[in-house]
């Protein structure tokens, strides 16, 4: 054990541990926003909503089916990503050819009646979900220790975010993806299906806020208020990050987190602004955000 | 003859929003021919070959396709059918490399030139397979947009002004290439305001003014209507 700055080693990688798992659902979070953002032109507020979704659908999986973590994180995305491709299909479709703020408009909408009708059903007190019996348990790493669990959410939202950053912009869907975002008339007479191209986009990035919900219950609990108390951080992220740029919320996502973590343990007052201070400073230096594409 | 063309747009009518640009466009493009649209800015041509790609909302009359009516087809349905557009400006996407460009629109049927086909036809692209599309010369990007609807299988293109703003030579390019794939059995209505371009590589010639065909010379009378022509064209 050792100490920095008056702080215990414990400490330092104790809240570096809790920035990371943090980072980790802010960089899914923000990595499907930016996906939806991207391609769709759509400033998706319901994004926090479908996450509480998500961590719902694991719990009601386990509770009223018996189904397990492992399955929930298959069926839980599926289910949650076909209920994105309904709002899509006949509500977001709609609204295509108009400006960004009606689709803002409609999201907070729907997020707020989600959110309503959940705490209507389940209460505002969360409820448990345990992680599953295999990643119980920690690892003593000698200055710190490790939950398995944690350590898995870490890991695996690792894989998924670089895994989709590798199919976007490096397979030949990605390259349909990226070239619908720039000319979607064009991508269309060259025989792709963009409008069916965007309800899936939509539901791919609903989904994979889904799996971050399944992969948050057991940490934060099933709770309907998990969506709105973590949205406002993640568009901050994705506004650092550069509004749309994919591998630009999956970097800003987890440093961010750390930040955060790091804060707490050296100035916890400031701990729940650091972002939107980084945020401000970012948006004056760099308006685009540190990895976007000036237009 | 008319029974044989392989696009035949009858008394097309096209609009954008409030704007009425075609009013009853006739033409036809027999399997082989190169038909060069002609006219004055504004006349309608790109507005005609994008009604033809199904890229203009609300448009009416006929448009068939080896016999297929295609006026009310989604554009990825008449694409599918064996129809490829290079559009003005080209259309190169910024955010996808040469090759990504290149291997974008789909197979839709069998035939098309393979990329090895394409490099020797446009050799440059080659040695820039991995850089930004929009990083290439004007010449270069329109090597490129028609590169790229070679590889589909589509057998009628659909080119829009592939000479704007290229040098001399690189329309020479341009030009051979164009012959080279009417010598393959390609059929091409090109839309042109480089007469002098368009001269060496078409067979028929369709004169638009607003919005309407006001006149077609057949390449073989070129020679009797270039002073009539100059007057249309406002040279």
């Amino acid at each position: 054990m050792f100490e920095i700055l008056g702080i215990t080693s414990q400490a330092l990688f104790g809240q570096l541990l809790i920035g990371l798992i943090n980072g980790a659902f802010y960089a899914m979070l923000s990595l499907g926003l930016a996906v939806i953002f991207g391609m769709l032109n759509i400033i998706n507020f319901t994004h926090g909503a479908l996450y509480m979704i998500g961590a719902f659908v694991a719990w009601m999986l386990l509770n009223y089916l018996g189904i397990g973590y492992w399955w929930a994180l298959v069926l839980s995305p599926i289910a949650t990503g076909t209920l994105g491709v309904l709002i899509e299909r006949f509500m977001l479709s709609r609204l295509r050819d108009l400006d960004h703020l009606y689709g803002l408009l409609l999201t907070f909408g729907l997020a707020l009646i989600f959110e309503g009708l959940f705490r209507q059903k389940f209460g505002s007190s969360g409820l448990p979900y345990r992680p599953p019996a295999e990643l119980t348990g920690g690892t003593n790493l000698g200055f710190m220790f490790l939950p398995n669990y944690r350590a898995w959410v870490i890991s695996f939202s690792l894989v998924v975010c670089l895994g989709t950053w590798y199919a976007i912009e490096h397979t030949r869907l990605g390259s349909y993806l990226r070239a619908a975002t720039e000319n979607p008339a064009l991508v269309q007479a060259f025989g792709i299906n963009v409008s069916r191209m965007i309800t899936l986009t939509y539901g791919f990035g609903v989904g994979l806020a889904a799996l971050a919900g399944v992969l948050a219950a057991p940490i934060y609990q099933v709770n309907p208020l998990m969506g709105s108390n973590i949205i406002i951080v993640v568009f901050a992220v994705v506004v650092i990050g550069g509004m749309g740029s994919i591998l630009g919320s999956i970097i800003t996502g987890f440093a961010l987190g750390v930040a955060e973590g790091l804060t707490k343990v050296f100035y916890p007052e400031a701990s729940s602004t650091v972002i939107f201070v980084i945020m401000a400073i970012v948006l004056l230096i760099r308006p685009t955000g540190l990895f976007g594409r000036s237009t | 003859m008319v029974d044989s063309a392989m696009l035949k747009v009858s008394g097309l009518q096209a609009w954008y929003g409030e704007s009425h640009i075609l009013h009853g466009v006739d033409i036809d493009v027999r399997q082989g021919e190169v038909v060069t649209l002609l006219g004055r800015n504004g006349a309608g041509k790109t507005t005609t070959i994008k009604s033809i790609m199904g890229m203009v909302a609300e448009r009416k009359g006929s448009i068939t396709f080896n016999g297929q009516e295609t006026i009310n087809w989604p554009s990825n349905k008449i694409a599918r059918a064996g129809i490829a557009i290079c559009p003005e400006e080209r259309g190169i996407f910024s955010s996808l490399n040469v090759e990504e460009n290149l291997l974008l629109p789909p197979t839709v049927q069998p035939g098309g030139l393979s990329v090895e086909e394409i490099f020797t036809l446009f050799p440059n692209l080659k040695e820039r397979i991995t850089s930004q599309g929009t990083k290439l010369s004007g010449g270069e990007q329109q090597m490129l947009a028609i590169g790229r609807i070679l590889r589909t299988g589509a057998r009628l293109l659909l080119l829009d002004e592939p000479t704007e703003g290229l040098a001399p030579v690189i329309i020479q390019q341009i030009s051979r290439t164009i012959s080279r794939l009417k010598e393959a059995g390609f059929t091409i209505l090109l839309v042109e305001q480089n007469f002098r371009f368009a001269a060496t590589v078409a067979d028929r010639y369709y004169v638009m003014e607003g919005g309407k065909v006001i006149d077609e010379i057949d390449n073989a009378h070129l020679d009797q209507h270039v002073g009539k022509l100059n007057e249309y064209l406002g040279v």
